[in-house]
């Protein structure tokens, strides 16, 4: 029977009353008394000189207040990059500054050129309109490729080409990946793109500086995802702010999905602005400005090479990818085609040596950086599609050539530097194959064929690399920064706890699945856990939500500084029952001494902890607060096995997803409702990649795809519901709660199959088609089908 | 400026308002009903669906001197005076049919309408009745099946959770 509380059940979202009444308190509904209002002036072009910015009709318009240009922003620092890449040759990245304002030149369509702060919003975006800019227009370079060819235009003078690194992983691998190349009895070859997304989440970011002259304390609002990190990125490298003279409030975040992680020039400019004029200033992003400033996604190109023994044992994998930075490197761009990616390259298979290099791009279009998922499933796609691809090539069941070809010895040291915990691979893929009712699948590929279309399936695996992350090791692999989280726990004198967590929820449900552990751990009701988060005045130096983390680093720091407070309560009780402290249980909320019917409850520990009149004073302070600082062990694994049924319609290449299955080990799990939520939303979202969402630039670096109308953002007709199936559960290893991580699998595990699906229907119906790229249009498959 | 007069969730509302203040701009900035959201600036996200005179309506897509003297639904006028979640509410609580919350006020305003046309829709009327509402967090699975439930209808055979 289902638990009714505590760990492994799944009470009902205690923040959906403020979301559902209209009580939430996102960024855009705080209102600052006093506040002006800004409006960014953006490049419509996508690359060029800024010969003169004219300010002056502009300034002159009603309501404003002052406007800001790139010369207001000279001695400011520029947006810092949070991760330095090391290339194949020792030499570090190339790192172009990155203004807050377009310094002398403007380098993709959005760059902010000049800034009206004015009474009203309205005034603000008029007067912008009045601003007269002088650019002389220089070509743009949108293609990786052409970027790297010798005469390219740079999109930045001062580097020495649009390259920024050339990375080699595991670079002493390469000679002995060569080597497995020449002698295997097949190589599978595939070359495909990673479309470029964009994160859309659905509220826009918004940011609101203030500052109080008379304690020169500035406070930033903002829509982020980790408002610690934001504190101090912006404080001590842009603005240069003391973290104790600087708050950052994220508040209700309407979705993140990595967009929102990281560190934008908007936030610094509210918060310089709001200083130089003395008053709020407060910027609202429309969509449109979303499309071309919030950090883009993906944008791979990659040619895999499989190499397999005459058994079909995969002998070596092979990768040459180009990956797009933008114009700039967004905080933590450089990490996602190399140390987020390339070391997911061994999958779930026992694959000896694996070599991959990875060119990372500067083109003259918005910065791309972390997307749900960030590396992971560009590692999972290319290599669930090559694997589906040899299958095809050698004509063998392609869930028996991943079988044959699993990881099932764990731990398990990849040959690219990491090492597995746990899992169950075949675990997964047999409760897949149970939910997907693939033996049925025949029966209703005819029935498709009887009313005149194809039909497919597709299946592959995935693994991810979660709980981000070990410290000491990312700042080995070039991490500005540690990946600890952090928790406070503070008990009041009547029983009940307020948790200050590092993690940040914006949507992920923390407010009701981190009571969950504390309730589990004390053996109290939920109802006396309260989750603070969000705000750096009154939650501990915390890096925040993303990489699947916050159950894992968050939960985990929590648990230990609950630990600490149960330690610390067992020597109050100790004390009050006149007992060993050895001899102390806690179970249930009472405190009993074992052996003996002698028991103290929860409250009355507590209520001694703040009145401490029969306390053990010489020994233990009082009060009951305790904080931990958690750094993973490793990083968490959670792994799948996914299937996608899709029909495809031979007139006009439109394909729908009839079914989609998805069997997961995550481990331990807290509240399977919010499980099973996040694996939707993942899959949502992947579904979106493989058949709808595409960024698009023209050749001149016109972004094509800037709104709704443009960019095909999945709809409630574009899905069906998912069978998702959490049984299979490994725990992890080395954090207390045994848990892995949920929030990225869907979207990292669910593209390659919707893939495998349309070429497998495609071919079912004789046409021999082999790869098409995503995302997978009527447009493209027809094109393919003419062959 | 004009003054714009209306009937909000019950209660007469009045403002000020330019010819181009949009609806959605009225009710958050002016009546600082802040539940009603803009998710775009294109009529496509649909997170600022309220209701005029009992029809649905991207708040963002109508000017606010458009609904002088009209009768406007919100979010916050959905549950009871004493906090009582309405059916649709409660559903979506129930069946974990949100997660950032954002688009929540224009979901439920549009499963408000629907249900009031159509009150034992199909999955597939479900799905194309939403598709002027985007959500990026949940898939829609539980939201469509939370509008099911609503609507009376099992939803236990529904695959998993």
């Amino acid at each position: 029977m289902p638990k009714d509380h505590g760990i492994g059940a799944s009470p009902k979202r205690r923040e959906d009353i403020r979301f559902l009444t209209g009580a939430g308190n996102y960024t855009d509904d705080i209102n600052v008394n006093g506040q002006a209002y800004v409006h960014f002036l953006r490049s419509d072009v996508a690359h060029g000189r800024i010969n003169a910015v004219n300010t002056g009709a502009a300034a002159a318009m009603p309501g404003v207040v002052r406007i800001f240009t790139g010369a207001d922003f000279e001695g400011v620092g520029g947006l810092p990059c949070g991760w330095c890449v090391t290339d194949r040759h020792g030499e570090p990245m190339q790192e172009p500054a990155h203004p807050v304002l377009a310094q002398g030149k403007v380098r993709h369509v959005g760059d902010p050129i000049a800034a009206v702060v004015a009474e009203t919003a309205e005034q603000a975006r008029d007067a912008a309109e009045a601003i007269e800019v002088d650019i002389e227009e220089l070509p743009a370079v949108v293609d990786m490729k052409a970027a790297l060819a010798d005469g390219s235009t740079k999109v930045h003078d001062d580097l020495t080409s649009n390259l920024c690194y050339d990375w080699g992983f595991v670079e002493e691998n390469k000679d002995a990946v060569e080597q497995a190349m020449q002698d295997a009895a097949h190589v599978t070859t595939l070359e495909l793109v990673n479309n470029r997304l964009i994160a859309n989440p659905m509220e826009p970011r918004v940011a609101i500086g203030d500052y109080n002259r008379a304690t020169d304390e500035s406070t930033l609002y903002t829509t982020s995802q980790n408002p610690h990190v934001i504190r101090l990125l912006m404080g001590a490298f842009v603005l240069g702010i003391p973290e104790h003279k600087l708050r950052v409030i994220a508040p209700d975040v309407g979705g993140g999905f990595g967009t929102k992680i990281f560190h934008y020039g908007e936030e610094a400019f509210c918060t310089f602005a709001a200083k130089a004029i003395n008053r709020p200033v407060k910027w609202t992003a429309s969509r449109s400005e979303a499309f071309m400033s919030d950090a883009h996604g993906r944008d791979h190109v990659t040619r895999i090479e499989l190499a397999l023994d005459k058994d079909n044992n995969f002998t070596a994998v092979r990768t040459e990818t180009y990956a797009n930075m933008g114009a700039y490197l967004s905080t933590f761009a450089p990490s996602v085609p190399t140390w987020l990616h390339g070391t997911l390259m061994a999958g779930n298979y026992k694959t000896p040596v694996v070599y991959v290099n990875v060119k990372a791009v500067f083109t003259n279009t918005v910065p791309v950086d972390a997307y749900r998922g960030a590396g992971r499933p560009e590692a999972t796609f290319q290599l669930e599609r090559v694997i589906d691809k040899a299958a095809r090539e050698l004509g063998v069941d392609p869930i028996a050539l991943r079988r044959q070809n699993f990881i099932t010895e764990f731990p398990y040291a990849t040959p690219v530097a990491v090492e597995y915990d746990t899992g169950d691979y075949h675990g997964t893929m047999d409760a897949l194959e149970k939910i997907a009712d693939l033996s049925g699948f025949e029966a209703r590929r005819k029935e498709s064929e009887a009313r005149g279309k194809l039909r497919g399936l597709g299946v592959n695996c995935y693994i991810e690399a979660c709980g981000i992350a070990p410290s000491n090791l990312v700042g080995q692999l070039g991490a500005r920064a540690g990946l600890y989280e952090s928790a406070t726990v503070r008990v009041n004198a009547t029983g009940g706890l307020v948790v200050m967590t590092g993690s940040h929820s914006h949507g992920q449900g923390h407010e009701t699945s981190f009571p969950q552990v504390i309730a589990e751990m004390i053996g109290i009701d939920e109802s006396m856990v309260e989750i603070v988060h969000g705000d750096t005045a009154n939650t501990p130096m915390g890096m925040g939500t993303y990489g699947s983390r916050s159950l894992a680093v968050g939960g985990s720091a929590m648990v230990r500084a609950t630990e600490k407070i149960i330690n610390k309560a067992k020597k109050i009780a100790a004390h009050l029952m006149e007992a060993a402290e050895a001899d102390i249980e806690l179970k249930d909320g009472q405190f009993s001494v074992a052996g003996t019917d002698k028991s103290v409850a929860w409250g009355d520990v507590t209520l001694a902890a703040y009145v401490p009149h029969n306390y053990p004073l010489e020994d233990i302070e009082p009060g009951l607060e305790e904080t931990a600082f958690y750094d993973p062990a490793n990083f968490t694994y959670p792994s799948g096995a996914y299937c996608c049924e899709v029909e495809l319609d031979p007139e006009t290449g439109k394909v729908t997803i009839e079914r989609f299955s998805a069997a997961d080990d995550f481990g331990n799990i807290v509240n399977p409702m919010i499980v099973d939520g996040q694996v939707h939303g993942g899959i949502g979202q992947g579904i979106g990649q493989a058949l709808l969402e595409g960024c698009v630039y023209d050749e001149n670096g016109q972004l094509l795809s800037a709104s709704y109308m443009d960019y095909a953002m999945p709809r409630a007709d574009d899905v069906p519901f998912y069978n998702v199936d959490h049984s299979s559960q490994t725990p992890c290893t080395h954090n207390p709660l045994g848990v892995k991580g949920c929030g990225e699998a869907g979207a990292i595990g669910s593209p390659p199959s919707v893939v495998n699906a349309v070429i497998d229907a495609l071919q079912s119906g004789g046409h021999d088609v082999t790869h098409i790229d995503m995302p997978v249009s009527p447009g493209r498959v027809w094109a393919a089908m003419q062959g | 400026m004009s003054q714009v007069t209306m009937t909000v969730n019950g209660k007469e509302m009045s403002g000020d308002a330019e010819g181009r203040t949009l609806l959605s701009q009225f009710l958050r900035d002016t009546l600082g009903l802040t539940g009603t959201h803009v998710g775009c600036d294109t009529s496509q996200c649909g997170a600022c669906v309220v209701h005029v005179n009992g029809q649905p309506v991207k708040s963002c897509t109508m000017l606010a001197m458009e609904a002088e003297g009209a009768d406007v639904a919100t979010i916050e006028g959905q549950a009871a005076p004493d906090g009582t979640l309405n059916t649709i509410q409660q559903a979506f609580q129930d069946h974990h049919g949100l997660q950032c919350g954002f688009c929540t006020p224009g979901m439920v305003m549009s499963a408000a309408a629907l249900l009031k046309e159509n009150p034992k829709p199909s999955e597939a009327e479900i799905r194309d009745y939403l598709e002027g509402n985007i959500c990026r967090c949940t898939g829609y699975h539980n939201i469509v099946k939370a509008i099911l439930a609503a609507s009376g209808q099992d939803v236990g055979s529904i695959a998993a959770e």
